[in-house]
């Protein structure tokens, strides 16, 4: 059987002249996905913000939008969105967060009830209170803070700081481009979306460590070359790896985007996103860095314990 | 790296098999693995609340309204204390200020036996929390003593602990509470200091459970002041000892003046039951008195023939009959405008007894069984056509080795899934998004590893070198690369929440199970292919 090849054995792409370009489009996505984040906002979701929602399935027929809308217009809840959801069957209700306080969220929910009573089904009915929505937010914030900074412990534990540095700039162009890729489609940025960007994290820091692993690989093997050739040689080796694992996730993800439901099609939107934005910068941003910060091969610390297993079995292969 | 030793083979091979032992209770109803010997493993997945529907409730004490109770509760206790049946003590000046109860004692010659009286009201409790000092009984109040003015302030520990004291009585109330209900298999949590965690899968009217929940159910009973109409009452200003409180029985007037101090309490009934009037046939609560309540209630009905007494619940005043004839019996009935299941209700919630306080909604998650199944059967369609996708793509581009991989991967499902089983771990919506990404990621540790031995052999090396080879090499690399996804799961489940949590819980194992399968288990397969074969050239 002939089996596919999706990259040739041999490339020698020369990956490190492109960070002509690949530096300034990232700068550039990094300060529009700043400003959009700030100018435009994310659509918040109550996870964050506070407010209800109810998901209603009708029970005759598609359900009619405008109808819904104008059935809770004089409730006088202040903004409400309704959009359908899933299927036309299927209508989500958002309603902002009430003043005054905890209770008045309550309110929300049983006015609804009353307006429509049996006549629909009540799939989903979720209340966040100011309170809980100020600590999730302070949670999910340190959450990726906290990820970011564990990231950047292990790498300089197990590389230098350069790879550190260099991963964890990677890692914060991926986080900002998806936060910045959120503002843009303006889907709703809930729990789910933390989780979303903590396996972001993930994912590209597997990539990069992928990449890094066996540029500390070549550096000890081929001690005369330049940086930059040791890591064209690196990302070319690593290509074909690279390639067909971000398939092999990408295609899981896109199975997920289409038949896992609509609850967590802004999760698997978000991880599509990611691992394309991840693959990217483990190639095209964590490599270059390190020429970029001056990383000088000779001058390294020797780590006595990996360096004698490694360098063994570079030489008698068993 | 190809040598696995009798021993070796015998356990990698036994953590597969108890993979799949684990899994298999789940194809089957929860009926027919009751049945089945206790040896086998008998767990099922635990269904999170948004796969099998269900309400997830968390309340929090109102601590500003039981800071208001309590000192007010605390000025009757001075009143009380100062004029008893015995002795009387002149005071003045008895009021809440800035959360401060201060009382100021007139008769400036009896200050010591005043003191002797109002002490003991700093109501010494015994503290749960082991402190540091040593002592474990800390004073709700604290008190000062300024002249011949006392004041009374909470103590941060004592109010604490008083807190602490509430959500646990409230646990046993709400259990209480949801037993009657008698369907589900709930889950009441304490959350932090001053919060309850009220779980219940499946059930199909979250608002019912609400309400029993919610409910502060305190019930009294008051004289009503017929002086003057509750409406008059409002407009003008309640006489002292008196309060205007609203009525939800749409048969009298929408409010009543009532004695400020009730003459009965929610605390001496023993039992509530829903019963119909015989005349109207329409649903009413039938209570009965404990013997103290029952004597009591005789008196004060023998006292007042002709006058009407008010059933007041959470401040509401529910019905306000007239006394027709002493009630002797200890027993009575409560009628309003009940429906069959508020009078149900409410016959629940005097059994159960009132809440110590009142709780709170924080946040409310709500799913319906529609949309749990739903969820269910999406969830079950994308890891199917995710699994085959993926094991069609790598069979396409490994050929045989490709097959070992995905005889791992299948491999790695089962483990996930059995593990999740064994530990009783939740699997939620995200928690299935969270395999599918595993189906994903998981070959990638076979893709570092074929890569590398296609590298290997290119480079010159005898089939069975480039096989040790490229397992020994990428070890390193897998290691890091999953380490560091590891670092986010758990990060993940340490400050998430909820499904959220589910997500990490999955992601971390399938982490471990995909580090197992691809380098422990596919090096297996693959070791022995390579004894039975002795290959001469690596299809890959």
């Amino acid at each position: 059987m002939r089996l596919f090849r999706f990259i040739p054995d041999d490339t020698s792409i020369a990956f490190m002249r492109h960070r002509r370009w690949s530096f300034p489009v990232s700068a550039l996505l990094i300060v529009a996905s700043i400003v959009l984040f700030f100018v435009n906002g994310l659509n918040l979701g109550i996870d964050f913000q506070g407010g209800t929602l109810i998901e209603i399935g009708t029970k005759d027929g598609p359900a009619n939008i405008g109808e819904i809308r104008s059935k809770l217009s004089d409730l006088g809840f202040g903004d409400v969105q309704v959009q359908e959801f899933g299927t036309p069957n299927d209508v989500l209700i958002r309603i902002v967060r009430q003043e005054g306080g905890e209770e008045a969220q309550q309110e929300v929910v049983i006015k609804v009830r009353e307006r429509f009573q049996d006549t629909v089904e009540y799939r989903r009915v979720e209340v966040v209170g100011p309170r809980v929505s100020e600590e999730l937010t302070r949670a999910g914030t340190w959450s990726v803070l906290a990820a970011l900074f564990a990231v950047l412990a292990y790498i300089w534990f197990r590389f230098e700081w350069h790879f550190a540095a260099g991963a964890v700039a990677a890692l914060v162009h991926d986080v900002l481009l998806t936060i910045g890729m959120f503002s843009v489609v303006q889907l709703e940025f809930n729990l789910s979306s933390i989780a979303a960007i903590l396996t972001i994290v993930g994912y590209s820091l597997n990539d990069t460590v992928v990449v890094y692993d066996r540029i500390r690989e070549n550096l000890r093997r081929y001690k005369k070359q330049p940086l930059s050739n040791i890591l064209d040689l690196s990302i070319n080796q690593t290509l074909s790896r690279t390639a067909l694992t971000s398939i092999t996730t990408l295609i899981a993800l896109i199975a997920l985007f289409i038949f896992g439901g609509a609850v967590i099609k802004s999760f698997t939107f978000a991880m599509i996103w990611g691992v394309v934005v991840g693959t990217y910068s483990s190639i095209f941003i964590a490599a270059p860095l390190l020429i970029v910060m001056r990383f000088v091969p000779g001058a390294r610390t020797v780590e006595p314990k990996q360096d004698a297993s490694v360098g063994k079995s570079d030489k008698q292969p068993s | 790296m190809l040598y696995f030793s009798r021993w070796k083979s015998f356990l990698v091979l036994g953590v597969v098999l108890f993979g799949i032992l684990a899994t298999i209770p789940n194809f089957f109803s929860k009926e027919m693995v009751a049945k089945w010997p206790s040896w086998l493993p008998g767990q099922q997945l635990v269904l999170g609340l948004d796969l099998q529907g269900g309400v997830y409730l968390l309340y929090q004490v109102d601590k500003d309204e039981y800071r208001t109770t309590r000192l007010k509760a605390l000025t009757g206790e001075i009143r009380r204390a100062l004029r008893p049946s015995g002795e009387k003590i002149g005071y003045t000046d008895l009021r809440i200020r800035n959360g401060q109860v201060q009382v100021t004692i007139r008769d400036t010659d009896k200050i010591d036996e005043a003191r002797k009286r109002l002490e003991p009201l700093v109501n010494p409790l015994v503290s749960t929390l082991l402190s540091v000092s040593g002592t474990s009984a800390v004073n709700e109040f604290s008190i000062e003593e300024e002249g011949a003015t006392f004041r009374y302030q909470f103590t941060e520990s004592g109010f604490d602990e008083r807190i602490r004291g509430i959500v646990s009585q409230s646990i046993e109330v709400i259990r209480r509470r949801i037993d009657e209900l008698g369907t589900t298999e709930p889950s009441i949590q304490r959350q932090g200091t001053d919060r309850i965690l009220v779980e219940a899968p499946g059930l199909d009217d979250p608002e019912r459970l609400k309400e029993l929940v919610g409910t502060t159910a305190r019930l009294t009973f008051h004289m009503v002041d017929t002086s003057m109409t509750g409406e008059q009452a409002e407009q003008s200003r309640p006489p002292p000892g008196t309060i205007v409180l609203q009525s939800v029985d749409s048969a009298g007037p929408p409010s009543y003046l009532l004695q400020e101090n009730a003459i009965l309490g929610g605390e001496d009934l023993v039992d509530a039951q829903t019963t119909f009037e015989q005349q109207t046939n329409e649903p009413v609560v039938s209570f009965r008195f404990n013997t103290s309540g029952g004597i009591k209630f005789a008196t004060i009905t023998e006292r007042n023939v002709g006058r009407p007494f008010a059933i007041v619940l959470d401040d509401k005043v529910i019905s306000a009959p007239v006394i027709r004839e002493p009630i002797r019996g200890g027993a009575g009935i409560i009628s309003g405008s009940f429906t069959v299941e508020s009078a149900n209700n409410l016959a629940i919630l005097l059994r159960a007894g009132a809440l110590p306080a009142k709780l709170i909604i924080n946040e409310e998650r709500t799913v319906g069984p529609g949309l749990g199944q739903d969820s269910i059967d999406a969830g079950e369609i994308a890891t199917t056509i995710a699994a085959i996708a993926v094991l069609t793509f790598m069979i396409l581009t490994y050929g045989l080795f490709g097959i070992f991989s995905n005889i791992a991967l299948l491999a790695n499902l089962f483990l996930i899934i059995g593990l999740l089983s064994i530990l009783g771990a939740t699997l939620t919506l995200p928690g299935i998004a969270g395999i599918v990404l595993t189906v994903g990621m998981a070959v990638d540790a076979n893709v570092l590893i074929y890569e590398r031995i296609r590298e290997e052999a290119r480079q010159g090396r005898s089939p069975l070198n480039a096989i040790d080879a490229g397992y020994k090499r990428a070890l390193a690399t897998i290691l890091d690369a999953n380490i560091t996804t590891l670092l986010a799961a758990v990060i993940l489940f340490a400050l998430g929440s909820g499904p959220v949590r589910g997500f990490a819980v999955t992601l971390a194992i399938g982490i471990v199970t995909t580090v197992f399968t691809a380098f422990v288990f596919s090096r297996y397969l693959i070791a022995q292919w390579v004894h039975a074969r002795r290959p001469k050239a690596l299809p890959i």
